[in-house]
């Protein structure tokens, strides 16, 4: 494959290669960091993820409409309300969701897994009765589109920078709300030990419905992102919940860093092997490489020490 | 943006055409083409036991109307009940109006055999437009053939298939492939292809036919790469980087469902401009657009028997017709028009046939010609498949296509080509 190229033209599918891969990280984390705080800080199998992700491009999409018709010439910078707004829909709608169905199944982990499958598959048929079968086509402002020029080359998406800007800020947040403040305290009381952290005057009730609700924000963040990279359907989300499951349990699921080196590890892993084999290959290698490796450590990469 | 400028254009132009319809439809109804004067006895047109009665035939209608398909097969039901409209309003078929009995087939393939099975025996349809994908097609023909229905499948596929109960109103392989690769290959000089597809029998069939083609027909033409992805793959960055190092003459793209949507944006979004790099595909049609984004994929090629903007008058008549029925906004396919061909082959074939048993169908069919074909005229062939003509057109910016190239003469229909498999 080096044959017959010169050195310059291989830098550069280099620099631009390696710009995919991370691009591609981004991309992973957001996927994983609302799946990872409701999987492993709540132990809740959320199957309807990826419904919650497609609920933010819906927002996204209707929102580039009433810019379209009401507002357009600050139609430039829709984005970011359509951001704003689809973490709060979704968010509304995950505290929603905790709060008539989850709770009633704290005690009943696998329980959850079928519940929230259906509740998949009910917001995907409420998709398609609101926004009919079709894939709707977003909207996206110029600036956000193509891709800028670093030399003559070497080409960089800017939707990928969004994306990575995007999730460098999501994870910050997150890291700051988990480790940082009081309310991080709270939910890692709760979740190491229910009983105990109740009996110390935490609002357990009042913490899980909120995590949930982030969780469920975070997805409605990463849907609106994916506007600029995927379709949007009422089935696209099934699209992305394998990959998302994947990163989540491969970096230990109640480990942020976990993930974020998983979704790194899995991201480069494909898109190198993409690049010198066919892409179906490469997903098959991958899939298999991560079985391997869980089977050896089924705990995932990174495991909190916790007494049980 | 010329938005509302562009929608109003639109909108006083389709009135025009609507006019043009009122106008045309009398003379319609009075073509001899269609009717007969007496319907004939029920005892002579059914003698197996189909749902004919002095004044009705029933058919069946089978697509995903629920499910990831619904997001194809929504076009198919339309056409064909617009079809089936129509024959009816213009005095049915030897006589009889049809009446329509439609079956979910919920994306699921034994779901689809199931209710293949239960149009058949149960409700015993005279004919059964239906199936989308090569899968449902594939789930349905054993019960077809066991209990002797008619099929009209509307959707192009792979070929290296045939059956008496079937009749394929899409495009086979070939008929889909040759056509155009030799139209790039003439028009723009392309001699490097790049194969593109998702990971499944349609795609991995036609493009080993391309690869054939390329390599064996088109003097110092060659592949310089193939590459599949999974059904739902999103990322394509890697391949993407991969075909800047290459640079091909000509991307063959044979990528489908959301995975068509998260291409055309990143290689928009990675500054491949289609307007200098050739890209020619056979899987997006005017419906898939609408998810794509007419911004992101204008001045692709597409090879098609069928696009919206024909320029010839059964199509100005079958757009409007269409729109009325659906509604301004929607957009009709190659697909869509092939699933509208169905129900007027099987009219023709019936009144040839001057029965509805199935297999006087199967034995009439070869030879019946459909006039008012939107495509144009299209016959069947011996094999059950059509002759029509292949076309190429390049995306605009408004999610239609601009037709730049046809074939001078039908192309015939080759489901199990010699020297491509």
């Amino acid at each position: 494959m080096l044959m017959g190229y010169s050195f310059g033209d291989l830098g550069s599918i280099m620099a631009m290669q390696g710009f995919a891969g991370l691009s591609l990280f981004s991309v992973f984390v957001l996927m994983a960091l609302g799946l990872a705080i409701i999987f492993g800080q709540m132990g809740v199998i959320n199957m309807a993820h990826g419904e919650f992700m497609i609920l933010g491009a819906y927002v996204t999409y209707l929102t580039s409409l009433t810019f379209t018709n009401y507002l357009p010439s600050l139609f430039s910078i829709y984005f970011f309300v359509a951001v704003t707004l689809a973490f709060c829909a979704s968010g509304a709608l995950g505290m929603l969701v905790e709060w008539a169905l989850i709770r009633q199944l704290y005690r009943r982990p696998l329980d959850t897994l079928l519940a929230t499958w259906g509740l998949s598959l009910i917001l995907q048929q409420v998709y398609r009765s609101v926004f009919g079968a079709r894939e709707v086509g977003v909207d996206q402002p110029d600036w956000m589109m193509g891709a800028t020029n670093l030399s003559d080359t070497i080409q960089i998406p800017i939707n990928g920078l969004i994306v990575m800007a995007l999730t460098a800020v999501i994870s910050i947040f997150v890291y700051l709300l988990i480790y940082r403040m009081k309310w991080g305290r709270q939910v890692r009381a709760v979740m190491s030990n229910r009983a105990m952290a109740g009996a110390v005057g935490i609002d357990t009730e009042k913490v899980d419905r909120y995590t949930f609700g982030i969780g469920c924000g975070i997805a409605g963040v990463a849907g609106s992102a994916f506007t600029m990279i995927g379709s949007t359907s009422p089935t696209a989300g099934q699209l992305y919940i394998v990959d998302t499951f994947l990163i989540v349990v491969f970096g230990g699921a109640q480990s942020l860093i976990g993930t974020i080196a998983s979704a790194f590890t899995i991201s480069q892993a494909r898109s190198i092997l993409e690049f010198f084999l066919s892409g179906s290959m490469a997903q098959v290698l991958v899939l298999l490489t991560v079985v391997g490796i869980l089977m050896l450590r089924p705990q995932g990469l990174f495991v909190l020490k916790i007494r049980r | 943006m010329s938005k509302d400028e562009k929608s109003g254009h639109t909108r006083s132009h389709s009135r025009r055409r609507l006019l043009q319809v009122a106008a045309a439809l009398p003379a319609i109804s009075v073509l001899p083409r269609r009717g007969y004067a007496a319907a004939p006895a029920t005892a002579a047109v059914n003698t197996t036991g189909l749902a004919v009665t002095d004044d009705s035939v029933t058919v069946g209608i089978l697509h995903s109307i629920t499910g990831t398909m619904a997001i194809s097969e929504t076009g198919s039901v339309e056409a064909e009940k617009l079809a089936i409209s129509q024959i009816n309003s213009e005095g049915g078929v030897l006589g009889r109006q049809i009446k329509i009995i439609q079956e979910d087939g919920a994306s699921d393939w034994p779901t689809f055999a199931e209710k293949a099975k239960k149009l058949l025996v149960n409700d015993k349809c005279a004919a059964v437009f239906g199936c989308w994908t090569s899968a449902s097609r594939k789930a349905v023909l054993p019960v077809f053939e066991q209990y002797n229905g008619m099929l009209y499948y509307p959707t192009f596929y792979e070929g290296l298939e045939q059956s008496k109960n079937v009749i394929y109103t899409g495009q086979e392989a070939t008929q889909q492939i040759l056509a155009g690769l030799d139209w790039v290959n003439r028009t723009k000089g392309s001699k490097t292809f790049y194969l593109l597809g998702s990971d499944y029998i349609w795609p991995r069939t036609s493009n080993k036919i391309a690869r054939k083609h390329i390599e064996n027909h088109l003097t110092g033409c060659k592949v310089v790469g193939e590459d599949y992805f999974p059904l739902g793959s999103t990322q394509f960055n890697s391949v993407i980087n991969k075909m800047k190092l290459v640079k091909p003459d000509v991307i063959y793209a044979i990528i489908v469902g959301g995975s068509n949507v998260a291409f055309y944006k990143q290689l928009k979004a990675a500054g491949v401009d289609l307007s200098k790099q050739t890209l020619l595909t056979i899987s997006v049609t005017e419906d898939e657009i609408l998810g794509i984004g007419g911004e992101n994929i204008a001045g692709a090629y597409a090879c098609m028997k069928y696009f919206q903007s024909l320029d010839n008058p059964n199509n100005k008549l079958f757009v409007p017709a269409f729109k009325k029925m659906w509604g301004e906004k929607s957009v009709i396919g190659d697909v869509t028009q092939a699933a509208y061909l169905g129900p007027n082959l099987w009219q023709l074939t019936a009144e040839k046939a001057g029965s509805f048993d199935i297999d006087k169908i199967a034995a009439a069919s070869p030879g019946v010609e459909f006039k008012g074909a939107p495509e144009g005229y299209v016959r069947i062939h011996e094999n059950h498949h059509l002759w029509s003509r292949t076309r190429v057109g390049r995306a605009r910016l408004d999610g239609q296509y601009d037709v730049i190239y046809e074939t001078a003469d039908l192309v015939e229909p080759n489901p199990f080509p010699k020297g491509y498999q």
